[in-house]
């Protein structure tokens, strides 16, 4: 009998190229089961943007949809123009830390000011795992990588704290670990409009877990035992070794499209 | 119906790319390009489409491509710096087979130069920016009139050979206004081919023909990688066969169809062989063709070639004109760029470059009669 929720992918190109105990494939189930939930099936309506790394492996080409994949950093101006010329469609962007955050930052940081109305998903690893695990702009303070020997003297990017700062209608954070909670954020992030960007922090087995000798499953452990609910920080800036989780914030602001819509009218 | 029309180059290209059927810009303020954006800005809203304001030339020109995948005929406008900061994305457009138009405003650099001064000097960034084997195309303007024609073709190349075309016109000629003149009955405007799920969306059985594009939405679960794939899109990035089959088309059918892309203004055009010839593109070919007419009423048999395209070059054409003639000058505001091309077609003929630089001051027709004069006393 198949997985119910093998409809989803494109099976003929299965196997995953994903190393064993890696987290990407948590995601696709979740967000999976988050589509499903909603009756959503198939996906002809849904375009995926990525752009390069092992998270942008995700929808291209495992996942049964069109995909887009493009340059490092880049998938979301692509899916900005994507979602402009073809406001009908849904457009999810998928992509790692280094990538959305890293190199296509200020593309990040736009897309939120301006709640362009697609959907974000970024895994966050804390390291550039394709290329070998080195440094992010999300790696830990006193992380050792292949380009921080010495352990990583540099303060980490909060990246949920910036999208929502730049003015995204939602931003999450969840790990591996929260099934529920992350199915429950993608299941609202589908439904809303403007610039929706939810985080999920996940173990990389291949760079990091084998790197520190433990298993998979005990730093996913780990990951639990750092997550502090956001509702229980009062100070984000104080909680730095800790990994907040939940909504940062959930508005109803009126997307890119609806304010274009006004352009019309005068133009 | 002729219409007339008071318009500068940037404008006229403006214009020129409502008039093919715009319906996406994206774009990044930069001298001297700023003020065909701004034109886009106020007239494409009326018309139903999009114009959005990247945060830089990086976002715009992958804005563009988003776009023109969702099936939108669209277009980005830039000078010198900002086209630099676009090459690795328009190698992404060539892999993807993305039709679009950039239009390089050159400026005087390098870097930023002087940056509201005329310059010529991107011929061989806009062929060869990018990364890897590669082809794009490469058109040139050097009038408000033909640049609004120009732009047309550039969209009807780029929908038709599913590839990004860049369109190059200087600041002489971006900043220059005069009368245009356009018959729309004699337009021709080339749409999007779509093509149906299970062909391949990528291969092509004649190498000089485009695939059609696949339309998304549709369930065809279409996939576009910019790594090597197959014709179905599926990446392949081991195999050595599907990499050599993928460059070689993408290179051939730009390189196929050369004698179509391809093309030139011969003036005057009754002499079969010339004493001087005079191949230049964008403003300084204004400047060419006068000085033919005046050295032929001097009594020296002169013609000036205006390249209209810059990439691909139809060598063996460009070799029947540059060897009729006992000498070609290649005048250009750089430090010489086409002159390499030129010298690789001549036999037997001598070729002398003319380079002028800074400022964004003009090759004036005298100076190519000066020129002209001297190497023929030799």
């Amino acid at each position: 009998m198949k997985h119910p929720l093998v409809k989803y992918l494109r099976e003929e190109l299965l196997p995953t190229v994903f190393c064993p105990g890696c987290g990407i494939g948590i995601v696709m189930k979740t967000l999976f089961t988050a589509f499903d939930e909603l009756n959503i099936y198939p996906l002809d309506k849904y375009v995926f943007v990525s752009g390069i790394g092992c998270s942008a492996w995700m929808p291209s080409p495992y996942i049964k949809a069109d995909t887009i994949h493009t340059l490092h950093g880049r998938a979301i101006p692509v899916a900005t123009g994507l979602k402009l010329s073809r406001p009908e469609l849904e457009v999810v962007v998928v992509g790692g830390d280094g990538d959305i955050a890293g190199i296509g930052g200020n593309h990040l940081i736009h897309a939120a000011r301006r709640n362009m109305d697609i959907m974000t998903i970024m895994i966050n690893n804390q390291v550039y795992g394709m290329t070998g695990g080195q440094l992010a702009p999300t790696t830990p303070q006193g992380f050792r990588t292949p380009t921080t020997p010495y352990g990583n003297i540099e303060y980490p990017l909060d990246t949920c704290q910036l999208v929502a700062a730049a003015g995204a209608n939602y931003v999450a954070r969840w790990t591996v670990t929260h099934f529920k909670q992350l199915k429950e954020s993608f299941k609202k992030a589908l439904k809303k409009e403007g610039f929706r960007f939810i985080e999920i922090v996940a173990q990389c087995t291949s760079r990091v877990t084998n790197r520190m000798k433990v298993s998979p499953g005990e730093y996913m452990k780990s990951l639990l035992q750092k997550s502090i609910p956001i509702e229980k920080v009062n100070n984000v800036g104080d909680n730095r070794d800790r990994i907040i989780v939940g909504e940062y914030v959930d508005l109803n602001k009126k997307g890119y499209l609806e304010l274009l819509k006004e352009v019309y009218k005068i133009a | 119906m002729r219409q007339s029309f008071f318009w500068s180059g940037n404008l006229a290209l403006a214009e020129g790319a409502l008039e093919a059927g715009l319906t996406f810009y994206a774009g990044y303020p930069i001298t001297p390009s700023s003020d065909l954006m701004e034109h886009i800005s106020r007239e494409l809203p009326k018309r139903g489409g999009v114009f959005i304001q990247g945060e830089d030339e990086i976002a715009s020109i992958n804005m563009v491509i988003g776009a023109s995948i969702g099936g939108a005929k669209a277009m980005t406008a830039t000078s010198g710096p900002g086209f630099s900061l676009m090459q690795e994305a328009l190698g992404m457009a060539i892999m993807l087979e993305v039709p679009l138009v950039v239009v390089d405003v050159m400026r005087l650099g390098p870097s930023t130069g002087q940056a509201t001064k005329s310059g010529q000097g991107d011929v061989m960034q806009a062929r060869w920016g990018r990364h890897g084997d590669q082809t794009l195309v490469v058109l040139a303007a050097s009038s408000p009139q033909n640049a609004f024609y120009r732009i047309i073709e550039a969209f009807n190349i780029g929908e038709e050979l599913r590839t990004p075309v860049v369109l190059l016109i200087d600041e002489l000629t971006a900043h220059l206004w005069e009368t245009v003149t356009i018959d729309r009955s004699k337009i021709k405007i080339k749409n999007r081919r779509y093509g149906r799920p299970g062909e391949p969306f990528f291969d092509s059985s004649d190498l000089r023909i485009a695939p059609p594009m696949p339309k998304l939405g549709e369930g065809y679960n279409v996939l576009f990688t910019t790594s090597t794939h197959d014709g179905f899109g599926i990446r392949k990035t081991q195999d050595p066969e599907v990499h050599k089959k993928l460059a070689t088309r993408l290179k051939m059918k730009i390189w196929g169809n050369v004698d179509q892309i391809f093309r030139y203004n011969l003036c005057p055009n009754n002499q079969e062989d010339f004493d001087i010839l005079i191949v230049s593109y964008c403003s300084t070919a204004r400047a060419a063709k006068e000085a033919a007419e005046l050295l032929n009423k001097n009594g020296i048999k002169a013609a000036a070639l205006e390249l209209e395209t810059l990439w691909p070059v139809d060598y063996n054409k460009l070799g029947e004109y540059v060897n009729s003639s006992s000498v070609t000058l290649v005048p250009e505001m750089n430090l010489g760029q086409l002159i390499y091309d030129v010298k690789m077609v001549a036999k037997n003929t001598e070729v002398i470059g003319y380079e002028k630089i800074g400022g964004g001051i003009p090759i004036y027709p005298n100076e190519l009669i000066n020129l002209a004069r001297e190497v023929l006393k030799r």
